[in-house]
């Protein structure tokens, strides 16, 4: 089990971490969530050892980690470019650690990772012969040659076109899941955190905000700048959120996060509103509906209904696509 | 509009006139006129006695000696030249700009201020005359290590420097131990580094001359230093000629495996910089091996130093003030403040030339070849112009001195003469400073002027200058170095009434008398430290690709 205690990685008197606090349980994949820059990656490295702390400590089952080298924590990490070895053949870029070990005859176990990664017959190809997506996988069958304590992916995904990364999502999950290994994975990818994770820790500014199991953070975030960013369309404060949360049923709050689709055009509802604009897609019609009371929000409807600008329309709320807050950054 | 490639290719030529028409008259003409001298000895094709020669056992003996001195020579510098470019360029260490500077200083240190600086140390009065090594082909790999282990500091840590750290941590988080990471990652990768800082050091040892001349004494030649011997003492040219066509063949090879092995990093690509790490325990060997470095480095040129002012048994200033005399028993024909002031104008002439040639040939090589034949004539020209890099000096003064002797080309009294020679000596160094420079201008910026309407001088003007001025002032401040030390191509060419620095220092050494030889040490003290002071001006300027190859 990893636990973090109040680790700060400081530049130049600036902190980029600032007290993280986090523990993640074997066996569980946790995605560290947050923007570009705000310090997750720099999390990853020292938790890896190759960043030095201002505070806190690493520990693994209680043992601090701090003073021991990279190569001896038993924590493998997987660059978001993969950085195979170019010297060398597949085959020896996975096997590396193996022979590290001086584990004998390599190359049966180096074909079952490759297999374990889709690229069973690739051992002889030298890295500069694959694709972007192919050298993720062989990065990945090497971190998981040396039978990590820890995992350590570092945006896995994010050097990839949007479809590949969404088949290779999924494959990553049933590849951590039949390894079974204890993986932190850093994001700014929401659909990509909650494809592979089961925990979440939400990171902004250097801080953890959040963190818990996928769903929990999910169905309610911390604050509205949370919010926004696991997915959440539009955060209503004040008069606006207790007049949705009263046509959904629940009990006033500060604030309320809705999802694009918390609105759905229905016969009657509670809510009623002018369309602002409409627009369709595969799966649905989007809609701006200026609701009275609430401002301009985010509505649906179903294909076969398509009311156009400046048409009245009743709303109907879906109580599981929307969070109520607490007061927060007012957004 | 696109251009028509015959009309890219004759601009090319044009201007690549110059820069050629140079190198032929003052190099190719002067180098084939020795090797004439060889194989048309008495105006008949006689191959027979080059071969003839080959077959001494003399000439094996000075072949054998030449290979394994700079074998050695070549390997112990990678051998402590790895070390300590790991602790200068990756350790963040007090002073690690200082030393770094101070170690570029042997490279241009005059090879006779060198030789005299370790007999000084090693002869039978001096603080190591015990170890007896005085005239032995110890003293003279020392010489060789002394001068060259900074190409391998120089070229390696800068690799080193640049190299992306993300493979090695890679390695360090799959559980690989320091010295396994630099085994199967580090290593690797400045493989090409190394091949081609060794490769360049054995040429430099090689064709070593002054430090030779005055190491070896009697016991001891190399090939260069043998072409010397049979020219002006035993006038055997057909001899010489023959050693020469062999060091041009072995020169010209290891010149195309550098060239092959010079691996230009893409410039388009932004890597990340590596920090320097403060030093751990596991730096300590490597941080040990540089002090040693040091030590050794500075050993000499204390004792050059100290030994410069001593005279009849006590500390005074007399052998500088003899510097405004010519010496014992009129063993000069001028005084040696004469000879400096020869040396500084001389430098000056020699830079000039070199830099503009240089800068021509560094425009002409780095621009991006559009079609294949292009590129190769580039190829070409650049392998061409590195040349002077490997030629022996002593074979390109001989060669002076019996083609330039004639109309049109009579220049044996021009004074343009000795700096020619220098700087043709200095040309690859130039090129090499600033080839990397131009090369690192991102072409999409001169299209970006181009598309803004500057025209290719106005384009020239505001992408290359302001990337090129200062690596061009290091290259004139390291060219000015070279010329100052130079002694090989010098010891024939200068007038007896206008020798430089060098040549007298040489002369007052091959003369009887305490204080000719107390002269030649004030001499070379003054020599080094003028050198001394371009080359840590030049460092300030910082730019990387300085004494890199």
């Amino acid at each position: 089990m990893l636990s973090l205690r109040d680790l700060s990685v400081a530049y130049d008197g600036h902190r980029v971490v600032d007290e993280v606090r986090l523990d993640l349980p074997d066996g569980e994949v946790l995605a560290v969530l947050g923007p570009s820059g705000c310090g997750k990656s720099t999390l990853l490295r020292a938790i890896a050892g190759l960043e030095v702390l201002a505070s806190g400590s690493v520990a693994w089952d209680g043992a601090d980690q701090v003073d021991v080298p990279t190569h001896k924590r038993g924590f493998a990490l997987m660059f978001q470019d993969g950085q195979l070895f170019p010297h060398l053949t597949v085959g020896r870029n996975v096997g590396y650690a193996l022979r590290l070990r001086r584990v004998p005859d390599t190359a049966v176990r180096v074909e079952e990772l490759l297999e374990m990664v889709g690229l069973g017959g690739y051992a002889d190809r030298l890295p500069a012969s694959l694709s972007g997506g192919e050298r993720q996988r062989v990065a990945l069958a090497r971190s998981l040659a040396v039978d990590p304590r820890l995992l350590l992916l570092d945006e896995p995904l994010s050097a990839l076109d949007k479809g590949l990364r969404e088949r290779l999502a999924g494959e990553l999950r049933e590849i951590l899941r039949t390894a079974g290994t204890t993986t932190l994975m850093v994001t700014h990818d929401h659909e990509e955190a909650f494809t592979v994770a089961d925990r979440l820790a939400v990171m902004r500014s250097g801080a953890v905000v959040q963190q818990g199991p996928i769903d929990q953070v999910w169905r309610a975030p911390a604050d509205p700048e949370t919010a926004l960013f696991l997915g959440y369309a539009r955060v209503l404060v004040d008069d606006a959120a207790a007049v949705l949360l009263a046509a959904a049923g629940r009990d006033p709050a500060p604030a309320v996060a809705i999802r694009r689709s918390a609105l759905t055009v229905a016969e009657t509802g509670p809510l009623t509103g002018i369309v602002r604009s409409s627009r369709i897609t595969p799966e649905q019609v989007r809609l701006e509906v200026d609701v009275d009371r609430l401002g301009v929000v985010d509505a649906v409807s179903p294909l076969d209904r398509h009311p156009g600008p400046g048409q009245q329309v009743a709303l109907v709320v879906d109580q599981t696509r929307l969070a109520a807050l607490g007061r927060g950054g007012a957004s | 509009m696109i251009r028509h490639p015959g009309r890219r290719l004759s601009r090319l030529a044009a201007l690549s006139l110059l820069p050629v028409a140079a190198l032929g008259v003052f190099f190719v003409l002067p180098v084939l006129g020795m090797l004439a001298q060889g194989f048309w000895p008495e105006g008949e094709f006689d191959p027979g006695g080059v071969l003839e020669v080959l077959a001494r056992p003399r000439v094996h003996r000075v072949l054998w000696f030449t290979v394994w001195s700079a074998a050695a020579g070549t390997a112990i510098s990678v051998l402590l030249g790895l070390p300590a470019a790991h602790v200068l360029y990756r350790l963040h260490l007090p002073f690690r700009r200082g030393v770094r500077a101070a170690l570029l200083v042997p490279f241009v240190l005059p090879t006779v201020v060198v030789g005299v600086a370790f007999r000084q140390l090693l002869g039978t009065s001096g603080p190591l005359g015990f170890l007896a090594l005085d005239q032995t082909a110890v003293a003279i790999v020392a010489g060789l290590v002394f001068f060259n282990v900074a190409v391998v500091i120089r070229v390696v840590g800068t690799a080193w420097e640049s190299l992306d750290p993300r493979p090695a941590q890679a390695a360090a988080t799959l559980g690989a131990s320091p010295w396994q990471v630099f085994r199967s990652v580090t290593l690797p990768a400045l493989r090409p580094a190394i091949v081609s800082a060794a490769s360049v050091v054995f040429l430099f040892c090689a064709t070593a001359f002054g430090i030779v001349l005055t190491l070896g004494g009697v016991r001891y030649a190399t090939v260069e230093t043998e072409i010397y011997l049979l020219t002006t003492t035993v006038f055997d040219l057909q001899g010489a000629a023959a050693l020469s066509v062999l060091q041009l063949a072995v020169v010209v090879a290891l010149l195309a495996i550098t060239q092959r092995l010079r691996a230009v990093p893409d410039p388009t690509v932004e890597r990340p910089r590596p920090t320097a790490h403060r030093p751990t325990r596991a730096d300590l060997p490597s941080v040990l091996v540089t002090l040693l470095l040091l030590v050794f480095v500075a050993t000499p040129v204390l004792t050059l130093a100290a030994g410069s002012l001593r005279a009849d048994g006590a500390w005074s200033l007399d052998n500088y003030r003899a510097l405004g005399t010519s010496g014992e028993q009129q063993a000069l024909l001028v005084p040696v403040s004469d000879a400096l002031v020869t040396s500084l104008r001389t430098a000056v002439d020699a830079t000039w030339i070199s830099l503009t040639m240089g800068l021509l040939v560094a425009m002409i090589v780095t621009r991006r070849s559009l079609t294949r034949a292009e590129r190769r004539l580039r190829g070409a020209l650049d392998g061409f112009f590195m040349l002077p890099l490997g030629v022996s000096a002593v074979t390109l003064g001989f060669g002076f001195l019996i083609t330039l002797d004639q109309p049109p080309l009579d220049l044996r009294d021009s004074p343009l003469l000795v700096p020619i020679a220098q700087a043709l000596v200095a040309l690859p160094l130039v090129v090499r400073t600033i080839v990397p420079v131009l090369a690192g201008v991102d072409d999409r910026q001169r299209q970006a002027a181009a598309s803004l309407g500057a025209t290719p001088l106005r384009a020239l003007l505001t992408v290359d200058l302001p990337a090129v001025w200062k690596p061009l002032l290091a290259a004139g401040g390291f060219a000015f170095a070279v010329s100052l030390g130079e002694f090989g191509a010098t010891s024939f060419l200068a007038r007896d009434e206008h020798p430089t620095l060098p040549v007298v220092i040489y002369q007052l050494l091959g003369h009887p008398g305490e204080l000719n030889y107390g002269m030649a040490l004030a001499g070379s003290v003054v020599l080094a430290g003028a050198t001394a002071v371009v080359v840590l001006a030049v460092d300030r300027l910082r730019v990387p690709s300085v004494g890199a190859f």
